[in-house]
């Protein structure tokens, strides 16, 4: 099943990112594993009410990623990279302190002063967490 | 190569207020072709022409392999059609309607209309004179969707309906999908609609094609270009952007041939840019409609 996905139509990112951001999701959480055969591009599409050439779009980009393989005729399996989920996870980190990096070199903050506030937020998730 | 399970090539038709011309539509076999534009822009009359109830005067006409109009009766059969302008006997039940239509088409799924009656919210033993609007256009394309034919041709199939409804009928439409073998052409004003279930989007707009493509490549072409322009700095004119608003430092360009080399090029002229945004169908469709006037008019 795949009843989990949605398609949100106030996220302002195109579909067929929002359906590979959910693939990716999948597969970081350990939903979908490694070698895993995954839904048709038709059934996906069928199952999302979303076209064909929209998932199609998304399936094609994942697999340039080398997070899914397409074999004609055989469907569409996860990639059998082991520590892909954590490879995903990584990849989300990345993107988020490069998004900080970027905010912090337009507040001015030196790169000292950014790891400060790094190491303080990792205090207060640590205090979150005994409580 | 893919069958086409529709194919218009150099299509026209003369009225004395109203044209179309040199209309080339081709939808590919298992896929949903979205027609969209304004009103008055020449949907219901390309649909009439597909369906052979409109004799174009000039062009050539094929749908699922059958030239129209000359082949309508043959064509027919494998064709579910549904538009507004269509009439239920008013005094008869729904499922009157239903057994009539059983009797005279044999790949009647009477199972499937059973499944539909349900999700619809629609009773068998109503009248068609008691029912809503929205109750109406769900009995119509009931009649249509459980015939399961090859092609589906649809004019506004989700105008007047309410969101439940709404949804429902994208649900079934997608559905068909499943089926790689069958095909749908459907017009709408729900630029959402359109943008969520097509393969493939033509845009029309006063009797011609503006565009025609896969939705995801038509889609890409298309970007909002947020800039930051210090003072004393003007923006060069460049291919692919069809429209630049500017008010003090920020300036908005609209592409529709997006290529990053456009983003480098406003960079060099000294503008910065704050963001690149992708639009949605019906931001496009206004961008395309009101652009491809001002070329009419220049």
């Amino acid at each position: 099943m795949n009843g989990a996905f949605a398609i949100s139509q106030s996220d302002k990112r195109p579909m067929y990112l929002q359906i590979m951001e959910q693939i990716k999701q999948r597969i970081a959480v350990g939903d979908w594993s490694e070698g895993q055969s995954i839904p048709s591009i038709r059934q996906l599409a069928v199952d999302l009410q979303v076209s064909v050439i929209t998932v199609k779009r998304a399936y094609l980009e994942l697999e340039r990623e080398g997070i899914i393989v397409t074999q004609q005729g055989k469907g569409s399996h996860v990639a059998s990279t082991s520590g892909l989920g954590a490879r995903l996870r990584e990849q989300e980190l990345e993107q988020h302190l490069v998004q900080a990096t970027r905010i912090a070199a337009m507040l001015g903050l030196r790169p000292r002063e950014l790891e400060h506030r790094l190491r303080e937020a990792g205090d207060r998730v640590a205090e979150k967490e005994t409580i | 190569m893919t069958d086409l399970a529709i194919e218009l090539s150099g299509v026209g038709k003369t009225y004395p207020f109203f044209s179309l011309d040199n209309i080339d539509l081709k939808v590919p076999e298992g896929q949903i072709m979205g027609l969209i534009g304004p009103n008055g822009a020449g949907k219901s009359t390309t649909i009439r022409i597909l369906m052979g109830l409109v004799h174009q005067d000039r062009g050539e006409v094929r749908v699922l392999g059958h030239h129209m109009p000359a082949e309508q009766v043959a064509a027919k059969w494998d064709i579910g059609f549904a538009s507004e302008d269509m009439r239920l006997y008013e005094s008869m039940t729904l499922g009157w309607h239903m057994s009539f239509i059983q009797s005279i088409y044999s790949s009647w799924d009477a199972a499937y209309a059973q499944l539909l009656l349900k999700r619809f919210g629609l009773r068998a033993e109503q009248k068609i004179k008691g029912l809503s609007h929205g109750q109406r256009v769900k009995a119509t394309l009931l009649l249509v969707f459980a015939r399961r034919p090859k092609l589906l041709i649809l004019d506004e199939p989700t105008t007047g309906l309410d969101p439940v409804a709404r949804h429902e009928i994208l649900r079934e439409l997608t559905n068909v999908m499943a089926d790689e073998g069958r095909s749908i052409l459907f017009s709408s004003h729900n630029t959402q609609d359109v943008e969520q279930i097509s393969d493939q989007i033509t845009f029309i707009d006063r009797g011609r094609i503006i565009d025609s493509m896969d939705k995801e490549t038509y889609l890409d072409r298309w970007r909002r270009v947020r800039l930051e322009v210090p003072f004393g700095i003007d923006l060069p004119a460049l291919p692919g952007i069809i429209g630049i608003r500017r008010d003090g430092r920020l300036a908005v360009a609209t592409a529709n041939e997006f290529v990053p080399g456009l983003a480098n090029a406003y960079e060099s002229a000294g503008a910065r840019i704050q963001c690149i945004e992708s639009m949605t169908l019906e931001e496009i469709f206004v961008a395309n409609v009101e652009h491809s006037r001002e070329e009419v008019e220049a």
